[in-house]
């Protein structure tokens, strides 16, 4: 609670030309806020040097708390108007959102002024509930848990000892090295990208045993993973017995697993003896000579399959929804079951999409390989039929050396069918080939891709001890692939501290791999270390506030725990929500889900936004002066949309009052509450877009806040007012042109439909 | 005493990835962009596949993070001129252009208003003009005005000082040269697209409805030229027969020796923007194969499932233009039916590919280019390859690089 202020009042930027900003000075002074308002200037340029001077000296002079400026929107100048971290600054955004987009009604007067009058209280309001965040600062363990001892998984864990942590690495079977130590040869990993490499990994291996830093658990899994980021308690489970150890963050690289024979069956695997995988084939290359299956005979011809067209029938390729389908709350869910502990049930995630999936990698291991078969014996042939060479950027080198040998012929087909063939062969059907409409090869081998399915398809891997269960959520929206569903933040997903790299993620080849070990190990460690330093991670990086809970008034009804999107939360026997800050985000959905309201942030909480609105003047009568709607905006997306709208010439009601939200997941049903019981005619919450391909950068803010509207209509219902006045819009930052058309067609409908909120003039 | 401290050569993705990643650990990081924003050609795209989410969403986080954070120092409109010294201990010799706009700057438009020389639009790939007062896009960050002082007469200038309230125009601005020391150098130097006018036979940079597909991202953004409204230039009609060239100049021992990587997966979004505004528009794709590597697939099935979408495979040979309608007829030879054929449509758009910018400039004594012009070495000697300077990516494999290499240029500090 801010009770010393200085109020700016900024007349560049047209401000001054449309407003009488000494006037609004003089009401702030006289206002109903004059007891915390201890300065109230004005200025021709705040953004000026001489304007910033003047704050500062204010703030050293007058012990400001903190600074109102009423000038532009707070993404500009957010460096002039920047004091040091002790002293708070609200920003009123005048420009854009009071003066650029005010668009006049006639029938009442200076309409420009009310609304500048409204968003200067809200401001004063809403900074002073605001507070300096004091970090909580817990003892860190900085140890990196390194899971899956594969290419990716040596190369992170030297990764990490190299920035000077302590590692662990957990590798399941005997030895280290995983597929890269079964293979006989890599495609290219570096320039000129035309030969085939070793895979370099037994000096790998050694160079990870030998480094002090890194201790190695073979034959091992990671039983349970207990705590949060920097805290963590590791269950590692060996031949020997139990091991628990303490980590600080996980890079998660249990890589692949070869994927399920039975969705190759149509074309003739497990059917025709010498119908045989690219797997196969590595383990012939590596241990001896490439041979038919039924005869043992050396392989003369060798086909490789890459067009799986046939394995894909019946494969459905559509999204789920674009809204998902409304469930009830989980906290609802939860009620229905009552007593049940519920059971866990992982759902396996293979299918045959993984084949194509896997079509990079492929691609590159059948020209690899057809270059085995020619190394083997010079007079051998090796065919690839492919639909499309899926060798994109610099491997198209690789194609175009394995295009000058004489020995392999590519092309592309659609393979229709694979037969027995003469002489204990196999005979190829294939059309729309290059080589002639309909075409039939004999190879004594047919060789089929292996899919890389991920092992988090397959089982939760991670064994997480937290409330929302043991693995990642959402796996289901990338085919069981541990990976982001953000295209700018690769690493980032629904569990703070947890860091995948390579083929668990997505299927790569051994060269990214390579740059995702360095990636993962990169945010690990930025883990534990904003953990060391009680800041938040991405996005809101360096944040230093957190959830606090006031458990005396918490009725344990677990709607947190359940609605963090990062699963942040746990709860005790009895319900109580148990905080662990160092997986938070700082999204503050817990808040927006509390229907207690027991939960806070320093500079962010349920009365200070609450009591923003009420400082909204609501005329007694629509005829009086208008109605009035907020837009409760998300900060991210939403509100630099509005911004640029503004900047665009774009103009909207004079009615409408912007307030903008940390992420829709914030906003708590009483605000909606509030301000209807304050005779607000309707609330416009502008958010991200959810459903599969979601924007919101807090996951599933905007979605829940959605499936939150049928609390909200219950208790509007409650005071009587129609549910219809609250809607919420999907919106992209990109929707600048599109918003104010929303807006207007809300307020008319709004309007109306249902014309005047009932407790307006209580 | 080595140095901590990180130099980031280049502010696209790749380059604000590897410095905000560094800062998030605690080292000090330095952005040289040559550009007066940040962003890099992630700026001029109008959406992203496969979410079709727009980039302006993770650009704004990227500058929510440097905003908050004290460690990032970022130069716009700067080169490199030289690099001394050795790993832990770089002395940088950096060259600031005059941007002739100083801090006070508020982006209110006067003096784009004020001037009036018209110039070539870099940042919308030509297809308008602009003022030599400006702002390159809505989304500009630093959000400040840049002039072209050079271009303006004397009297264009004083008319264009005179309009500033905010006395921000300083026509005073001269060419600086600051040093940096820093304890390694991540090239984050980015990719240009393929000049197209090296590609006459198929009309490249001459006919005016065949344009390139950067052209194409800006001509569907909203708040690109047209604002969002796919218009083809010769009369601003909308095109209802549109044809993508893919490979245009790429994997092409005459033009660029690799495969682009993006421009498959990059028509079919375009794809997209046509269906948003005409489904009924016919689109053919030409293609050697369509590259949609990993989960991109399902985004190519359900892109694909189009009934007025025609995939052919076969290299474009010649495109030339109808003189009285401007619509440019293309010449192409079916690679499986082996019929050659003229089609003529309203648009034409080349999937032009990417080149690495640094290609064909000097690098620093110890980096080493490959014959296309990427970084292939140099991480020894302190210098870390990050993004499109390194190999043709996409952006999500950009923002991995960029974070990879964050790391790589941390572990070159420490311990030394």
């Amino acid at each position: 609670m801010a009770e010393k202020l200085g109020v700016y009042i900024c007349s560049g930027c047209e401000i001054g030309k449309n407003l009488d900003v000494e006037a609004l000075a003089e009401f702030v002074r006289n206002g109903k806020h004059k007891a915390i308002c201890k300065l109230v200037k004005t200025n021709a340029v705040l953004c000026s040097p001489d304007g910033r001077a003047e704050i500062e000296a204010d703030i050293a002079a007058a012990g400001l708390e903190g600074v109102v400026v009423c000038a532009c929107s707070p993404r500009a100048k957010w460096e002039v108007f920047n004091f040091g971290p002790k002293t708070l600054v609200g920003r009123v955004n005048l420009r854009e959102q009071c003066v650029w987009s005010f668009e006049d009604d006639p029938k009442f007067p200076d309409l420009m002024t009310v609304l500048a009058k409204d968003y200067i209280n809200m401001g004063i309001m809403n900074c002073s509930k605001s507070g300096i965040p004091e970090p909580e600062v817990p003892e860190v363990c900085q140890t990196i848990m390194v899971l899956g001892g594969g290419f990716t998984g040596l190369t992170a864990a030297l990764n990490a000892a190299t920035l000077g942590k302590e590692v662990v690495l957990v590798e399941k079977e005997d030895a280290l090295g995983g597929y890269a130590a079964k293979m006989y040869k890599s495609f290219p990993l570096a320039h000129p990208y035309d030969q085939t490499q070793d895979t370099g990994i037994d000096k790998l291996i050694g160079a990870v045993t030998d480094n002090p830093k890194i201790k190695v658990f073979t034959g091992a899994g990671l039983a349970n993973l207990e705590g949060a980021p920097g805290l963590y308690k590791a269950t590692v489970k060996t031949a020997a017995g139990e091991e628990v150890l303490d980590i600080g963050a996980v890079v998660l690289a249990t890589g692949w697993t070869r994927g399920e024979a039975s969705f190759l069956e149509p074309l003739g695997l497990g059917k025709l003896k010498n119908v045989i995988t690219t797997y196969d084939l590595e383990k012939m290359a590596k241990n001896g000579g490439i041979v038919r299956p039924s005869d043992n005979k050396p392989a003369e011809s060798v086909a490789f399959i890459l067009d799986v067209e046939k394995c894909m029938e019946g494969v459905d390729w559509s999204r789920g929804e674009v809204c998902e389908p409304v469930e009830p709350l989980p906290a609802e869910a939860a009620k229905k079951e009552e007593g049940a502990e519920e059971e866990f049930v992982y759902q396996d995630l293979e299918s045959a999409k993984h084949i194509s999936y896997s079509s990079e990698i492929s691609s590159l291991v059948a020209l690899k390989q057809a270059g085995y078969v020619r190394e083997r014996n010079p007079n051998a042939l090796a065919y690839i039929l492919y639909d499309h060479m899926m060798v994109p950027g610099i491997n198209e080198k690789y194609y175009k050396a394995a295009q000058d040998n004489p020995g392999i012929m590519l092309s592309k087909a659609r393979v229709t069918e694979i037969a027995e063939g003469a002489g204990g062969g196999l005979s190829i059907s294939a059309k729309n080939t290059l080589i002639g409409e309909s075409i039939e090869i004999q190879a004594d081998l047919v060789v089929l891709p292996t899919a890389v399915v991920p092992v988090t398809a397959h089982e939760p891997t991670i064994n997480l001890e937290y409330r929302q269960g043991p693995a990642f959520p959402d796996l289901d929206l990338f085919d069981g692939f541990a990976d982001s569903n953000y295209i700018c933040f690769p690493y980032e997903t629904r569990r703070t501290g947890v860091y995948a790299a390579g083929c668990v993620r997505q299927p790569m080849t051994m060269a990214t791999c390579r740059e995702d070990a360095a990636g993962a190990v990169l945010k690990a460690v930025q883990c534990v270390n904003s953990a060391n330093h009680g800041v938040a991670v991405h996005p809101r990086s360096g944040d230093k506030t957190f959830p606090v809970f006031n458990f005396v008034r918490c009725t344990q009804c677990k709607r947190c725990t359940e609605e963090c999107p990062f699963g942040a939360l746990d709860d005790d026997e009895k319900g109580t929500p148990k905080p662990n800050p160092t997986r938070c985000r700082r999204c503050g959905t817990c808040m927006g889900a509390c229907p207690e309201r027991v939960i806070s942030f320093a500079n962010y909480n349920v009365d200070q936004i609450g009591s923003t609105i009420k400082e909204i003047k609501v005329p007694d009568k629509i005829d009086e002066g208008g109605p009035r709607v907020i837009v409760l905006a998300c900060e991210n997306d939403a509100y630099p949309a509005l911004d640029m709208a503004a900047m665009r010439g774009h103009k909207w009601s004079p009615y409408v009052r912007f307030i903008p939200v940390r992420c829709l997941g914030s906003v708590n049903a009483i605000w909606v509450a509030d301000a209807m019981s304050k005779g607000i005619d309707g609330v416009m919450l502008l958010g991200c877009k959810y459903g599969d391909d979601y924007q919101c950068h807090f996951v599933k803010g905007s979605e829940l806040c959605s499936r939150r509207k049928e609390n909200i209509a219950e208790s509007l219902g409650r005071l009587g007012v129609e549910p219809e006045r609250v809607e919420q819009f999907e919106v992209s930052i990109d929707d600048y042109d599109k918003i104010p058309g929303m807006i207007e067609k809300f307020m008319n409908e709004v309007i109306s439909k249902y014309g005047p909120n009932p407790f307006k003039g209580y | 005493m080595s140095n901590n401290s990180i130099l980031v050569v280049g502010g696209g993705f790749a380059g604000i990835t590897a410095a905000l990643e560094a800062a998030e650990i605690g080292h000090e990081v330095f952005i040289v962009e040559k550009n007066p924003y940040l962003g890099g050609r992630v700026a001029q795209l109008n959406k992203y596949f496969p979410k079709l989410c727009p980039p302006s969403c993770g650009l704004e986080i990227q500058f929510q993070r440097i905003k908050n954070n004290p460690k990032v120092k970022f130069f716009t409109l700067a080169e490199v001129l030289s690099v001394s010294g050795s790993p832990g201990d770089f002395t940088v010799k950096i060259k600031l252009s005059p941007r002739y706009v100083n801090e006070r700057c508020t982006a209110c438009g006067e003096c784009e208003k004020a001037a009036s020389t018209l110039v070539e639009n870099e940042f919308e790939f030509g297809l308008v003009k602009r003022k030599a007062a400006y702002r390159t896009h809505l989304f500009a960050f630093p959000m400040r005005y840049t002039l072209d002082a050079a271009k303006c007469g004397a009297d264009e200038l004083r008319r264009i000082k005179d309009s500033c309230p905010y006395d921000a125009i300083d026509l005073d601005d001269a060419e600086k040269t600051i040093e940096l020391n820093v304890g390694s150098i991540v090239l984050a130097t980015g990719w240009k697209p393929y000049d197209v006018a090296k590609l006459g036979e198929l009309g490249g940079g001459k006919l005016a409805n065949v344009i390139t597909n950067m052209q194409m991202e800006r001509l569907a953004s909203p708040s690109g030229p047209t604002n969002g409204k796919i218009l083809r230039p010769s009369d601003n009609k909308a095109p209802r027969k549109i044809a993508f060239v893919q490979c245009a100049g790429s994997r092409d021992q005459n033009h660029l020796n690799y495969c682009s990587y993006i421009c498959c997966m990059a028509s079919l979004k375009q794809l997209s923007y046509i269906r948003e505004q005409n489904p009924d528009a016919l689109v053919v794709v030409y293609y050697i194969d369509l590259r949609t590597p990993g989960r991109y697939e399902a985004f190519k099935r359900r892109a694909t499932d189009d009934k007025k979408l025609l995939l052919v495979k076969g290299k474009v040979a010649k495109i030339v233009e109808d003189a009285g309608t401007g619509d440019p007829t293309v010449t192409v030879e079916n690679a499986v039916t082996g019929i050659r054929s003229e089609e003529r449509f309203d648009l034409v758009v080349l999937a032009t590919g990417m080149q690495p910018s640094i290609a064909g400039r000097d690098v620093p004594a110890g980096v080493s280019l490959d014959e296309d012009g990427f970084i292939i070495s140099g991480m020894d000697k302190g210098f870390i390859a990050a993004g499109c300077a390194k190999l043709p990516l996409d952006v999500m494999k950009t923002a991995q690089s960029g974070t990879g290499a964050a790391l790589k240029a941390i572990q070159t500090v420490v311990g030394r």
